[in-house]
């Protein structure tokens, strides 16, 4: 009787489990296959981007056969791009411009968030409030007027302009994480550095910054990105090819009349998405962290 | 009060406290002004170049083409009447709000076919999605632009293989309006996935547990778990995809310049065609403010109901 | 080395909630003093008050002979071990104990010494180059110790240091502790809610609740002459039993205590003097759990026979805890393991009346 009681009890467990198990394997191929679709679908304009900057001219132009694939691969393109004077000055442009939005951005926002998140002063509420405010601006908000205040200061035409106003992209989203990340950081770790003999200023070099390396990192990933992709500023300040940067140099410069060279401008437009993807590639999480940050710890 | 810990006072502390008052309160002075200090550089920055330049702009609206003489809200006016602006405002919100709603959607879905496959492989897939968020979008619009390319497009060469004839992409108005909203939803889905994925994260397993054994089926356990605990970052991720999508300027200026007939064109682009292109400075700082009411409404509905939620919780 | 006292301090914070409501405190050169008390005690706020991370509202702080109200942390001469540690994560074990010596300019070779002897002390030599990330919870403790011990500072502050430790391991870092205080005796202010920390570590215990000192004394004074209800019931457990009585004549001219109709215990005739001012009154007894055993024929002068309902029985090993219920008060007794109690059976116990206490019920002082 009891063993015929634990026989049915077992079956009735062998039989659950492989259900469940079943349930689950099966949820993990469905899901599997839906974010392959996904992938390529999400793929499909970088693919095809490398396809067409490694065709030629004379092979765009003949427009015969499949133009997802290329017949006879060459590296034409990236060569003429690389040797090309003015490509090789807006990408210089770009990391000029780039490298000092960053540094700018990075000290402005590292100094306030560490004030902010330490040392209130009167306003410095309200102050927090406007950074997370100042962030919700749009670039195409400002622009007109931007663009009679960078005439006044006689920076229309200039790279520089970009430098000044980049920041104000940048900085609100990174001081916003990094008030995160360094409110994360606990209140007797200052306190025992203020024991052990350190000023402010060495409290946050010392400890707030290597402590919240992260969102260090997370920040001026976001700086960077905002300051090598931004398209609206550059586009509506600078129209000679000496101040270009990557993103307006190339539509404007590859792009003449109705002539479309596309296999040079693929090719321009991989060249110029290489660091933004190295970066990614090397430093995922960080990227990820600076994305998510700003809305958790809202 | 026991064991003779009582010391007599001396006549020093009764006497001192206005003199160590005065010094306390420069001890916190001088944090208050080191940190006033800190936050000056932002503080210039965000007056200078934000805030400034955006009473500028309510002051430039209402000068005339020439910014010459005063016209009050003339140029409102002028711009309300005119045909192509009303598309633009319909085009905007027609732009914004159909790609958001699609991003969200296609994000939640993403976030949650990856939240069901194991930890380490998420990694890779993670990886693999957000490229599109990772390539500066003014370089992808151009692949797309090439994609959409009316004599050699690499869409038509795939729907004359199945024997479908050309589509004049961005030729026709509706046509050209639905690849604007295509492009931005490629672009905008990642965030969203990736957003809702540190949401879905974030949800106690205890929760479903509990809920399973209160028998909770699947769906039941997205309304009623899945989406109450995430119901503070959709709100700010849709707030967040709201503000930019609507203010967006790459796509709609590189795939269509605003084309066919004015018909793709969004706040943004308008204001560029109108003052930087066409220089009249004034109308295009009144086509921009036009944005300002808008975004500021959807801030403070979104913004007031996460900051209620967190009161709630933290309650 | 030096002396530490706190003079008519009160701290009270925005929107007028005072912590800490003017408290008095001498502590000697090498004294060993813990304060404990409840949490919101103000005891915590006392001690970052002498480490000079709260401003003083009011009276005066002197370490060493110096005011040092208007004095910044790092010039006060002191070192602070947190309960979380507070070790910087981003830097070794040695680096950790170092940073305030490299702050302070000290030359290379005399702070790798500091830190080598303050290893040694420590046990933690072969730790020096790890994080602390990779140590564990009494590892760290050490670690934040040294930190403390390299500075050789005038007063070592400890703020709850023990609490993030799991038992066993909490009972071998106080041994550690006391140890050390031994070796390197520093005036310490050490504050801990837990009060067999207070007791084991202290040459002083000072008891806070509500923001006032309630008694400041050696250990054994405080378990055997507690100055308030309050630090009756704190110090000791399980926690002191309490009974509402009325002090009235006994027998052979002598005083008794009646707690209830079938239960008047005689006042042990040393007592006399001092209880007799509160003739008629009605008082609360206090009673340790110790002072209750099972009861044996042959008794001591002041052991008084009760006989009480057993509520509860708890055997914990070594001892066993008998709960009663007498008149509505919880009761609870320390017997013996052998003993035979029952639930619902009467005990008959010993109280021994020369370790009772009275007091007042309104302000709980006790006479």
């Amino acid at each position: 009787m009891s063993a015929s009681v634990a026989d049915r009890r077992n079956a009735i467990a062998a039989k659950r489990g492989n259900s469940l198990r079943n349930q689950r394997l099966w949820a993990l191929w469905g899901s599997y296959i839906a974010l392959g679709i996904f992938v390529v679908m999400f793929l499909v304009p970088p693919f095809y981007t490398l396809m067409t900057s490694l065709k030629s001219s004379a092979e765009i132009s003949a427009q015969v056969g499949s133009p997802w694939l290329v017949r006879h691969p060459t590296l034409e393109n990236f060569w003429y791009l690389i040797t090309y004077p003015n490509f090789q000055r807006y990408y210089l442009n770009s990391v000029i411009v780039t490298i000092l939005t960053v540094s700018v951005s990075m000290v402005i926002s590292v100094l306030a968030a560490f004030s902010l998140s330490r040392m209130g002063f009167w306003g410095s509420q309200t102050l927090s409030t406007s950074v997370f405010l100042t962030y919700l601006v749009p670039p195409s908000l400002l622009f007109i007027p931007l663009f009679q205040i960078i005439g006044q200061l006689g920076l229309i035409n200039n790279f520089w302009c970009l430098v000044i106003l980049y920041p104000t992209l940048a900085v609100p989203f990174c001081t916003w994480i990094m008030i995160g990340y360094f409110s994360s950081i606990p209140k007797e770790l200052d306190e025992a550095a203020l024991i052990d003999g350190a000023g402010y200023l060495q409290m946050l070099w010392k400890i707030f910054i290597p402590v919240a390396m992260p969102g260090i990192i997370a920040a001026t990933i976001f700086a960077f990105t905002v300051s090598w992709g931004a398209f609206l500023y550059p586009l509506a300040y600078l129209y000679t090819s000496n101040q270009m940067v990557l993103t307006v140099g190339i539509i404007s410069d590859l792009i003449r009349g109705d002539v479309f060279q596309w296999g040079k401008i693929m090719a321009a437009c991989l060249l110029a998405s290489l660091p933004p993807i190295v970066i990614y590639a090397f430093l995922m999480d960080y990227y990820v962290a600076g994305l998510t940050a700003g809305a958790t710890k809202g | 009060m026991a064991d003779g810990t009582n010391v007599p006072v001396g006549g020093l502390a009764a006497a001192s406290p206005k003199g160590r008052k005065t010094a306390m309160q420069k001890f916190a002075q001088r944090r208050s002004t080191t940190g006033f200090l800190l936050c000056l550089p932002l503080i210039l920055l965000v007056a200078c170049f934000v805030v400034y330049p955006a009473f500028y702009a309510i002051y430039l609206s209402m000068l005339n083409k020439k910014m010459t003489a005063f016209v009050g809200l003339g140029n409102f006016q002028f711009l309300l009447k005119r045909h192509t602006f009303q598309l633009v405002i319909f085009q905007s919100c027609l732009f914004a709000i159909t790609a958001v709603v699609l991003k969200a959607l296609l994000g939640f879905t993403l976030a949650h076919l990856m939240h069901n496959i194991p930890g380490k492989n998420q990694k890779i897939w993670r990886g693999l999605l957000l490229v599109p968020w990772v390539i500066p979008l003014a370089l992808s619009t151009l692949t797309w632009w090439w994609m959409f390319d009316p004599s050699y497009s690499a869409f038509n060469w795939v729907l004359n293989q199945f024997g479908f004839a050309n589509v004049p992409w961005l030729g026709v108005g509706w046509i050209a309006r639905f690849c604007t909203i295509a492009v931005n939803v490629w672009y905008g889905t990642p965030f969203f996935m990736i957003m809702y994925l540190a949401a879905l994260k974030s949800v106690p397993e205890q929760l479903y547990e509990a809920s399973a054994i209160d028998g909770a089926n699947a769906v039941q356990k997205l309304f009623f778990v899945t989406l109450p605990m995430m119901r503070n970052i959709i709100s700010i991720t849709v707030l967040f995809s709201l503000i930019t999508t609507f203010a967006d300027f790459d796509i709609v200026r590189i795939l269509t310049a605003g084309g066919p007939q004015d018909m793709t064109h969004v706040f943004a682009t308008y204001a560029f065609q109108v003052g930087i292109q066409s220089g009249d400075i004034p109308l295009g700082a009144a086509d921009s403010l036009f944005m300002f009411p808008i975004l500021a409404f959807a801030a403070f509905f979104v913004l007031r109901g996460v900051t209620k939620r967190t009161k709630e919780i933290a309650a | 080395m030096a002396e530490v006292s706190v003079r008519k301090v009160v701290k009270e914070y925005e929107g007028g909630v005072q912590a800490v409501k003017g408290i008095d405190l001498d502590i000697a050169d090498h004294e060993f003093v813990v304060l404990v008390g409840p949490s919101g005690c103000g005891k915590s706020t006392t001690l970052r008050m002498i480490a000079g991370l709260e401003e003083i509202t009011s009276g005066e702080i002197w370490i060493g002979g110096d005011v040092v109200n208007d004095v910044p942390p790092r010039d006060r001469d002191i070192a602070m071990v947190f309960q979380n540690y507070a070790l910087y994560p981003h830097m070794s074990v040695f680096d950790n104990m170092a940073f305030g010596l490299k702050l302070r300019k000290f030359p290379k070779d005399e702070i790798k010494r500091r830190v080598d002897d303050a290893a040694r002390i420590l046990d933690i030599v072969p730790l020096l180059d790890r994080k602390p990330r990779a140590l564990s919870g009494g590892q760290r403790q050490r670690v934040a110790m040294g930190r403390a011990i390299v500075r050789n500072p005038k007063v070592f502050l400890f703020d709850e240091p023990l609490s993030n430790l799991d038992a066993k391991l909490r009972v071998q870092m106080r041994t550690e502790i006391k140890k050390v205080h031994q070796a390197i005796p520093t005036t310490t202010v050490y504050v801990t809610h837990d009060q067999i920390e207070a007791m084991t570590l202290a040459d002083r215990v000072v008891v806070m609740n509500g923001g006032v000192i309630e008694q400041v004394g050696t250990p054994q004074q405080l378990y055997h002459n507690p100055a308030t209800r309050f630090v009756a019931g704190f110090i000791g457990s399980p926690a002191m039993n309490f009974l509402p009585c009325r002090v009235q004549d006994g027998a052979n001219g002598g005083l008794a205590v009646r707690i209830t109709d079938s239960i008047i215990v005689p006042i042990p005739p040393a007592r006399a003097d001092r209880y007799g001012a509160y003739k008629g009154k009605e008082m609360v007894l206090g009673i340790r759990p110790e002072h209750l055993f099972e009861h044996h024929d042959q008794g001591k002068p002041g052991w008084t026979r009760v006989d009480l309902p057993v509520d509860v029985v708890e055997p914990m090993g070594m001892e066993t805890m008998v709960h009663f219920f007498v008149d509505g008060s919880p009761v609870c007794a320390r017997i013996d393991p052998a003993t035979h109690a029952a639930p619902g059976e009467m005990l008959p116990l010993t109280a021994d009346l020369n370790q009772m206490h009275l007091m007042l019920p309104d302000t709980g002082r006790v006479v």
